[in-house]
Order: C-alpha cells, then structure tokens, then sequence
C-alpha cells in the first residue's frame, strides 16, 4: 500500500481474538472436509469418521461460540460490526480499480476502527447471520432423533440439510476470498502477521477520519 | 495514543499450545470407535449367562417308556401318561394347526387353510400328503396323535417309517420279521428314553427344509445351522455362545415365540431389563433398544433401522437358497421321459416336474419398512393379472411408528392362474392325481382346487408372483456389520427404493451442490483474476515498498 504519511505498527487484534480466529479457522476447515464428505462429496477418512469427527466439532464450536459472543459484547468490539456506507463506494472502486494503480486504501485501520466498510457489512452477515445459521441448522441436524422432544417435528430433515450445505458452500466461497484478501495488505503477508502476532503496520493516525471509530473519538 | 513493544509471554503460548494439543486429542478420540465392549453386548452376556439347563428327571429309568412300541399312539399315550396336559396345549399351537388364527373364519390364512406361496403353492387344504411329512403327527396325516419325538428326542431318525415297518413286520409274524421288527423297537426305546429340549436338529429337521429341500424357503434357514460357525451365526456358533433355536424362540405351554405371519412376532419392543419374563424373540430382548457406545451415532438408528438390516449383510452365506421359480418351465421331457439338471451348486435349476429354477449364495437382502406383519393373498382374493402379483408383502410405512426398515428375501415366481376367475390357482402336485405324477396342469388344478373347496374355470395361464421372507437368523459378527456408506450412499445405496425420507449421503441435493460449487469456482476465478491484475499491473504491493 502506498503511504502518504509514516507507517507505524499498531496493536490491533487482542490476544482472544487471534485465538478466536485461528480456532475459528481450524474448527471450520475440519467442520468442510467432513462435513462434505457426509453430503457424499467425496470419500476422506470414512462416513462413520467424518460424522463423528463433524458432531464434535461442531458441538466444541458451538461452546466456542458462545465466549466469543460474551467477548464480543463486553469489549463493545460489537461496534466494529455496525454497517455504514459512508466511502463504500471508495472501498469497493479501490479495489476493482485503484489497487492496481498503486492508489492507497481510502480507510486505513485503527485500533477503534479495524473494519472497512466493506468489511464491516461482510463481518456482520459472516458472524450474525451466516454462522449462526450453519450452528442452528447443525445443531438441529445433530439433534434429528430429538425433534419429538423438542417439538420441532414440523420441520424437515431435508429442508434443514438443504440450508445447512448452501451454508457451507457459502462459508466455503468467503474463505477463498478471504484468504485472497489477506494479500492485499502493503505486503502479501503484512495481514497475516497482524493476525498471528496482533501488530500490524499502518499509515499514520492523520489519515483515519473520526467516523470510523467506533466510540466517539476520546 | 501510547503504543509499547511487547514481548509475548512464553509461559502463555505453552498453556495455548497445551489446550490446542488437548482439543486435537478430543477430536481424534471422536474419530475412533472405542475399543471397549458396547453396552448392548455386555447386557445380551448377563441375560444368557447360566448356559446349562437340568431337569429332575431321567427318561431312561420310567417303566412305561422301556416297553416294546407297536405304533406311534403307544408313544404318545406313554408320554402323556405323565404329561398330561400337553397335547392338549400342542393341539392349540400353530405347528400343529397349520392355521394362522384357527377362530378367524373368513380368511382362514395357514397353510392348511387359504395362505399360498410360490413354491409348492399350497398344501390343498392338508390334501397333499407329501406335505404333510413335515407335520408333528404319526404319519401323513393331521388326524394322529402328536408325535413329541420329533422335537424332544436327541436321537435323529425316522419315527413314522419305523412305527410303519415295526407293524409291517409284525404283521408278518415269522421269527426273522419279529427279530427285524425288535431290533427297530430297540431304536425306537432308546429314541424315547433320550428326551432333550428341542435342540438345532429338531427344529431343522422340518425348518432347515422349508420348501421340500434344504434352504428352499428362507435364505437365512438352512443346514448350514445345525453346526454354524460363529462366522456364519453369532449367537448359534458353535464356536462361540453355541446358542439352540429355543435359546431365543422361547416357548409358553408349547406356542414358541417368533410366528411370524398375519401377526408380530412380538408387539412390544421390550427387553429383559423392562420385563424378566418377556420373550426373548427380539434382538432388543436380551440387547436393549440402544446397545451400542453411549453417544454412538448408531443408537439413534434403531427407532427406524431393525438390528438385522445392518447385521446381516448377506443371507444364504455357506448353503445357496432358492431365489426364482418358474413353473411355466415345467413338463419338458427329454427322450419321452421326465428330467433334471444341476446348477454350479449342484442343485436342481430344471425339473420337469416342477421348472426352471434359480439359486444364489451371499445374497443382498431386499428392504422394506416392516412392522412384523405380513401380508399375503389367499386362494380366495382376487388378483390383478396386469403385472406381478405380489403374493406376499411386508406390512409396514415411514409413517408407522412401529415401522423400521428390515432386510428381506424376495422369492421370484411364476405360477399358474385361474383367466375367468382372476384368482391364483392351487394344484395338488403329489400323489398319483398329482402334477408331478401327471404332468398335467389342467387335472392337478382341478383336483386341488376340489380340495380347496373352490372353483376353476378350466381356463389357466401362468403369472409372476413374488414372495417375502424376512431375515432374522444368520446374524454376523460385528465386524461384519454394514458400513455407513452401503446405504449412505448417492450411487449405489441398499435403501435406494425407500423414498419419503431424507438420508444424509444418499439425498444431497444436486442443485445446491452445483450451485454451491458454482459460487466457489465463480470465487476462485473472480479473486484468481483480480490477483493476475495486480500482478501485471504492478500497482499494489511490494513494489512501492521500501
């Protein structure tokens, strides 16, 4: 990225949420291979395998979910997720157009701002909409002999297993951008050290406009 | 803003890497099956574990079993003398009825009543003495007394040709027939002092033969029982628990659990631990409705699956069974005379006297939703000759809650049918009005359907029937049980014809999953171009960098 100040390394991403990340990534990865594997996909260790290896977890990233969310809400990191348009058209021209010519981001990350437009919307349907659906519709999966009990009979296998996989390709499609978009940053892998240490280099403090944080600037 | 370097705190990152090491383990113990035995096998091991059986009785020292029999009553008499009720109970009993429901009138569904199958067809009403070799009488007729030795004597011979020979001998009177005469009576006493509980020979000496020869009928009942390996039965093998019939088909005064015909088996799925006096004629009886690992997958099966469908992979696995039977074939004549010909298992696959048939080994059953009833067509209902008759069914649907999914055999035949009255038709086959005496249709229809009590028009044709036989015995060990994927499959499922229900493998979606792949191929193509751009044109990344 071009810089039209200094850089300076920030500390971005808190201990828990690395941990969070990286767990997320492993969790989702084997939640993938065995989870096709069930769909019929193709054959990697053997059906019995993959739907055991699939329920726990599933299950484990259930629970895992659950501190994340409590996390989440006590840091008001929540706000980070809140969407806006505001320099959405600039993200989006930047990356069709300006990143090829060298232009610089038109939102540089802070501490208090770590999101892009961009990233905001996508991060909000990501973790509160399309992750929780692949837990609820697992879950209800993993439960399919607990339906009387629960009295959810009305539902249909079918149906839950339907959005379950549409689901999972959907997850499946961010992670290819995803890891692609992580190479955008001023060096290929200046995103994925941030993410693995927690510091990542930045244009200067100038740069980032008020709106972006998300409190009031103190 | 105040920002300091900070060395990351090693201590911490070994307590992270300890929980990571810890979480890889869990997940991989859930990938294992464990080794320990599952609760269903160790509840079955308690349930049968007093093996030997004693009695306060020793047959061989009674008086009145040491005589010198002259028929087949003396026998009885002789038995019942102390037994005193039981005849009397085995009179009620379907092995000696024949009859499905003896107080239901209208049906009248047993094989010495309506019912039918596509073998030998029907027994006429009892009319057909050659089937009646397999009834637990004196001789080929159902109005004898019981004769008890067939299921209770260790010894293994043919009691109604002795008792017939014993007379014939002693009719002739001479000293050489009267020695030959002693020494069957000999053989005979020694038949009647040897008195067991039904043992695997007994019950085979007709059920190892249904259909008139070894392994005809059920696929899963052969001679291949008598002496089973434990690789062929679990539970018989004589290698391992060395179980008798009687050791599940449990018995009250005289009627033995596991009929299966116009009703369940059992209509409870109960096991001993609900109930210590419940038949054991279940699986569930002595292994529970969740015998395998806590938290296995498999326990939520066993509401919609039966044991055997996953149990027993294959029928007919050491003797062939017969799989098709086509008495259209029949009455061809080679040279003017009547003929056979042997298949590669060295049975019969043509008879004159009875048509072209198929026989297999290490079949795949067939699978149908199945509360323990079966259906069936009498001699009496009406059928539609358009396509094949189904002569018997498993009663049963998704919808049904005592339903599950059960392997079958599925017997082929063609049989003949009446083409103005559009009922099955019931020739008598034995005997000298027989068809296999005559080889001729049209007098062995008429003859037994005279017996049946019922009309023929004259006018015959032959039509595809099948009939159903469901599959219990032959359970293999568990590690011969089905895997996952030989039904939770897209391709090659063994429950590809049930339909209604959504299993995992078999019932992905196509659309979604083309879909699917379309957006991450869509994906990979749009991010793969977008990197080639920033790449040619050198206008993001390490190029400004200093």
């Amino acid at each position: 990225m071009a810089t039209n100040g200094t850089m300076k390394n920030i500390y971005l991403y808190a201990r828990f949420e690395r941990l969070w990340h990286w767990l997320q990534t492993f969790l989702i990865i084997i939640l993938l291979l065995t989870g096709l594997e069930v769909n019929g996909v193709f054959t990697l260790f053997d059906f019995e395998t993959a739907v055991e290896v699939h329920n726990f977890v599933g299950l484990t990233w259930l629970i895992a979910f659950a501190f994340f969310v409590f996390w989440i809400f006590t840091t008001g990191e929540w706000r980070q997720y809140i969407p806006t348009t505001r320099k959405m058209f600039s993200v989006v021209r930047y990356y069709m157009y300006g990143i090829f010519r060298g232009e610089p981001h038109p939102v540089a990350k802070r501490k208090e701002a770590k999101h892009n437009p961009l990233q905001r919307i996508v991060y909000l349907i990501l973790a509160a909409i399309l992750l929780p659906v692949q837990m609820v519709t697992g879950f209800l999966y993993w439960g399919y002999n607990s339906w009387g009990e629960w009295g959810v009979t009305w539902l249909s296998l079918q149906a839950v297993a339907l959005v379950h996989t549409a689901g999972a390709f959907a997850i499946l499609s961010f992670i290819v951008v995803h890891v692609y978009m992580i190479t955008t940053g001023h060096t290929i892998l200046a995103h994925t050290r941030a993410m693995i240490s927690g510091w990542e280099e930045v244009a200067d403090e100038a740069s980032v406009g008020d709106w972006e944080y998300k409190t009031k600037a103190a | 803003m105040k920002i300091t370097e900070r060395k990351p705190p090693i201590l911490k990152y070994i307590l992270l890497l300890a929980c990571w090491l810890m979480l890889m383990a869990q997940i991989a113990s859930a990938a294992q099956s464990s080794a320990d035995q599952p609760p269903g096998l160790s509840m079955a091991q308690q349930a049968t574990k007093s093996k030997e059986h004693w009695i306060t009785t020793d047959h061989s020292k009674h008086e009145i079993l040491k005589q010198d029999f002259k028929s087949g009553a003396e026998i009885t008499a002789a038995c019942i003398s102390c037994h005193s009720e039981a005849e009397k109970q085995f009179h009620k009993t379907i092995h000696w009825t024949w009859m499905a429901d003896p107080s239901e009138k209208k049906n009248e569904y047993g094989k010495a009543g309506n019912s039918l199958n596509n073998f030998c067809i029907s027994t006429n009403k009892t009319a057909d003495a050659g089937c009646l070799s397999c009834h637990p009488g004196w001789g080929n007729s159902k109005q004898t007394s019981v004769n008890c030795l067939v299921c209770h004597s260790q010894k293994s011979m043919n009691f109604d040709e002795a008792v017939t020979d014993i007379k014939g001998f002693l009719k002739e009177g001479d000293e050489e027939s009267r020695e030959m005469a002693g020494e069957i009576q000999a053989e005979l006493r020694e038949a009647v002092q040897k008195i067991i509980r039904p043992a695997r020979k007994n019950c085979g000496s007709c059920h190892f033969y249904g259909g008139g020869g070894d392994g005809v009928k059920h696929g899963d009942l052969d001679t291949s029982l008598a002496k089973p390996s434990k690789a062929l039965d679990v539970h018989m093998g004589m290698d391992g628990q060395n179980f008798d019939c009687t050791r599940c088909h449990t018995t009250t005064l005289h009627i033995i659990a596991g009929r299966v015909y116009t009703r369940p088996a059992a209509t409870e799925r109960k096991s001993l631990v609900e109930d210590d006096l419940t038949a054991k004629i279940t699986c569930e009886s002595c292994h529970t409705a969740t015998p395998h690992e806590v938290g296995s997958k498999m326990n939520d099966h066993t509401d919609k699956v039966a044991c055997q469908s996953c149990h027993i992979s294959e029928f007919a696995r050491v003797n062939p069974t017969k799989m098709s039977w086509d008495w259209s074939q029949s009455g061809k004549l080679k040279d003017g005379k009547k003929y056979k010909t042997k298949d590669e298992f060295g049975k019969f696959d043509y008879m004159s006297i009875k048509g072209r048939m198929k026989w297999a080994k290490n079949v795949k059953p067939d699978y149908f939703w199945y509360n323990g009833s079966i259906k069936s067509v009498t001699a009496k209902d009406k059928i539609d000759p358009s396509g094949v008759v189904n002569v018997s069914w498993p009663e049963g649907s998704r919808q049904d809650a005592n339903s599950r999914i059960y392997p079958f055999k599925v017997h082929a035949g063609k049989q003949p049918y009446d083409k103005v009255n559009q009922t099955l038709l019931m020739p008598l086959l034995s005997g000298k009005q027989g068809y296999w005496n005559t080889l001729d249709w049209n007098g062995a229809l008429s003859v037994g359907q005279a017996a049946m009590g019922l009309p023929y028009s004259g006018e015959f044709d032959f039509i595809e029937t099948t009939y159903v036989f469901p599959i219990t015995h032959m359970v293999a060990p568990r590690d011969k049980s089905l895997s996952c994927t030989e039904c939770h499959s897209k391709t090659d499922s063994r429950l590809a014809n049930l339909k209604g229900f959504y299993m995992p493998a078999r019932d992905a979606s196509r659309i979604i999953n083309y879909a699917g792949w379309g957006v991450v191929f869509a994906s990979l193509f749009g991010v793969l171009m977008h990197a080639l751009g920033r790449f040619f044109s050198r206008g993001n990344g390490r190029k400004k960098e200093e």
